[in-house]
């Protein structure tokens, strides 16, 4: 693939753009024009890029995917399997665009406390200021192509506010359905905790069917003082689809960000994660599942930067690669000269299925304080056999013993969740896959 | 026990396997009869585990000669999982950590596995959480244990009793209990005793491998054999573990070496 014709390639998907309504503000017309220009500076990233070495997406390039202008009239029957049990705050986008009819309103007494959860449009009068200082402000674009993209697009998403010291007990649904073969949809969700504050969002990737197409998401999260966000991506997109998405969170003073990504789906897709800890004493854990089988690729790449002193960052990234799949994890740990007193802990474990099976993981630490612990490790392996003969040698087949081994290694992941009924269904799901096997 | 008229359970003749290329068991004979218990002592090395692991089918040993019929039927015929089903228990000397599985689902999956395959009802978890923790009480166990992931940051000797929990679950036709005294306490020993005391029937068979004497006055065996270099060189009854534990096993070897030369 030459760079020039990848480079007309991201050119002919703005086409799109001109659907798009002007924003009554003036300063989201000016970043979405900043947005068109970088994306016709920038191309399609190769192989021969550091940062996508093991990710070929020039298949991206074959199909001129386009975003849906007119929403899709689904149903809350065919939306309903998606749904969270007990009640969630939901938002719900079809194919990137907004379903009221799919939503719900924030219940009474969460109302009181002032949360915010709405879709971004709605709220750019209401939110002007808050949106103007956040919204393009932690998700860098300069030298990312697709944060680029979506940013171009920028016009409808999530937003959530979480006021100052208010402790949201019920989980956020953000439910991003994919329901049109070669479409493309730049989902973009903002959160805000402010200072004190408390929430959990999910953040769900669905399809109603299997089909080409491609989600490119933006998230951004800012957590003022003290905050406490607990932060689930679920990406289960179709098997053919590609799925490319940039979160990057912001962690102020003693504020705490808890990630759990979990990769399903998605014939490849891309995650990148930026935790910036710009407070003292700010604290993260950031842990990831990649569960992935015949053709797959999974690529997640994360940058855990640790800038003032005393924070503390926790990763333990998992991939059960199966088939002949491809996982992909690059977990950057980044200690400024600033950021005496971090205590940081990686370790990527990977388990390979099948001889086909692929897996690269590179940690990749670059410390410039002296005073800090960090430690780090990873790991690539197979079934243990002792333990499949322990397993087998109380009766279980070879079959189940193997299921239960692999089961156990991604629930480890999965145990993190706080919402019961996706912690249930996430491991209904894992022990759906090692069964087909 | 020993009984009359007692079937034979397992009748290994002249057993051979080797582990990578090496000859670990250069020809055991055994025979174990319904009701009987037996102990195998040994010096460290001697093969007593490869041969508890062999019969229990592990795949990392070979075996190159001889025969075992466990039932009549040859026992190398039945893969790991089948021995266990047909009634084969061994509880490991070093019982393995799985961390992940919760040991309740595991204890659950492998006695409802076991039950059907006898032709028996499964239990749901509620009626089973019930019944396990009848089992636990007879090895004076936590239920807290149930909640935990099989074995890991078990002690040594909570690992033992939970292989003894698991043998008290499937109920073995023969169950091989391989050290599983070492590691445990005083009173540990005498409760995993008495467990163990209590699961001997008529109908099934128990075969102790151990280094001390301690064991066997809780367990009293009906044969005590000793193994060397891979064969079992000595057999005899209770008494020979007291003449053991006073003269050592230099006694035993030099008494075949000196039958041998005689
Ligand atoms: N996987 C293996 N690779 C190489 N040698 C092995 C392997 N497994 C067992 N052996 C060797 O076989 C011999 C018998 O080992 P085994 O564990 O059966 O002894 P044991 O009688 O149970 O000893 P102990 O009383 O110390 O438990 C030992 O010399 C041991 O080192
Ligand atoms: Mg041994």
């Amino acid at each position: 693939m030459s760079v020039a014709t990848a480079s007309g390639y991201l050119e002919s998907l703005l086409q799109g753009r001109a659907q798009l309504p002007i924003s009554p503000l003036a300063w989201l017309n000016r970043l979405r024009a900043e947005a068109v220009e970088r994306v016709g500076a920038l191309r399609v990233p190769t192989t021969h890029d550091e940062d996508w070495r093991f990710t070929d997406i020039s298949s991206l390039t074959k199909l001129p995917f386009q975003p849906v202008h007119a929403a899709s009239p689904l149903q809350t029957a065919e939306a309903e399997r998606f749904y969270l049990e007990p009640a969630t705050i939901r938002l719900v986008f079809v194919d990137g665009m907004y379903a009221p009819q799919l939503s719900t309103q924030v219940p009474g007494a969460a109302g009181d406390s002032g949360i915010v959860v709405t879709h971004l449009s709605a709220a750019v009068s209401a939110h002007a200021t808050t949106l103007e200082s956040h919204l393009g402000r932690h998700a860098e674009f300069c030298n990312n192509a697709f944060t680029a993209l979506n940013t171009a697009f920028l016009h409808d998403g999530a937003l959530i506010i979480v006021p100052r010291d208010v402790a949201v007990d019920m989980p956020v649904h953000l439910l991003f359905i994919a329901t049109q073969k070669e479409a493309a949809s730049y989902p973009r969700c903002l959160l805000i905790a402010e200072s004190g504050s408390a929430v959990t969002v999910i953040e769900d990737y669905v399809a109603l069917q299997q089909g080409v197409y491609v989600t490119n998401a933006v998230t951004e999260i800012a957590l003022a003082d003290n905050a406490h966000v607990n932060h689930i991506r679920v990406q289960r997109d179709s098997g053919q689809a590609f799925h490319i998405a940039d979160c990057a969170v912001s962690l102020a003073r003693a504020s705490r960000y808890q990630s759990t990504s979990i990769a399903l789906g998605a014939r490849i897709s891309r995650y990148n994660l930026n935790v910036q800890l710009a407070g003292e004493g700010a604290e993260c854990a950031v842990d990831g599942l990649a569960l992935i089988t015949e053709r797959q690729l999974a690529d997640t790449h994360t940058c855990i930067d640790h800038i003032k002193p005393h924070g503390s960052s926790r990763q333990l990234h998992k991939c059960i690669v199966d088939g002949a799949a491809h996982a992909v994890f690059n977990g950057k740990i980044m200690v400024r000269p600033g950021a005496q007193l971090t205590d940081s802990v990686q370790s990527s474990r990977n388990l390979l299925l099948s001889g086909r099976a692929h897996v690269d993981t590179k940690p990749q630490l670059e410390i410039f304080a002296d005073d800090v612990k960090c430690a780090h490790g990873a790991t690539v392996g197979q079934l243990d056999s002792e333990e499949v003969f322990y397993l087998k040698s109380r009766g279980l087949s070879e079959m189940t013993a193997r299921n239960l081994l692999t089961y156990a290694f991604g629930a480890e992941i999965i145990e993190r969740i706080p919402v019961s009924s996706l912690r249930h269904r996430l491991k209904q799901t894992v022990l759906e896959h090692t069964q087909r096997n | 026990m020993i009984y009359p008229d007692s079937k034979s359970l397992l009748e290994v003749r002249g057993l051979r396997a080797t582990v990578n290329g090496i000859e670990i068991l250069k020809g055991i004979d055994l025979t174990v009869r319904s009701g009987e218990v037996h102990a195998i002592m040994g010096t460290n090395g001697s093969g007593k585990s490869t041969f508890a692991k062999v019969l229990a089918g592990h795949t990392a040993y070979e075996v190159t000669g001889g025969t075992v019929l466990f039932e009549g039927k040859n026992l190398f015929e039945l893969a790991p999982e089948e021995r266990a089903r047909a009634g084969v228990f061994l509880a490991f000397q070093y019982p393995i950590e799985i961390p992940g599985v919760a040991n309740n689902q595991f204890l659950r999956l492998t006695y409802n596995t076991v039950q059907t395959q006898r032709g028996k009802d499964e239990l749901d978890p509620l009626e089973f959480d019930d019944f396990v923790r009848e089992k636990m009480k007879m090895l004076e166990m936590s239920p807290d244990f149930l909640d935990r992931s099989v074995n890991a940051g078990f002690s040594g000797g909570e690992k033992k009793r939970n292989e003894i929990l698991q043998m008290a679950l499937l109920e073995p036709r023969l169950a091989i209990l391989d050290e599983t005294d070492s590691g445990l306490d005083i009173d540990a020993l005498r409760i995993v005793a008495n467990g163990v005391n209590q699961l001997a029937t008529r109908d099934n068979a128990t075969i102790l491998v151990t280094h001390y004497q301690r064991l066997l006055n809780y367990i009293v065996p009906d044969y005590v054999h000793v193994m060397e270099s891979g064969r079992i060189i000595k057999t005899g009854g209770k008494q020979l573990a007291l003449e053991l534990e006073s003269h050592g096993y230099d006694w035993v070897s030099s008494e075949q070496r000196a039958a041998a030369g005689a």
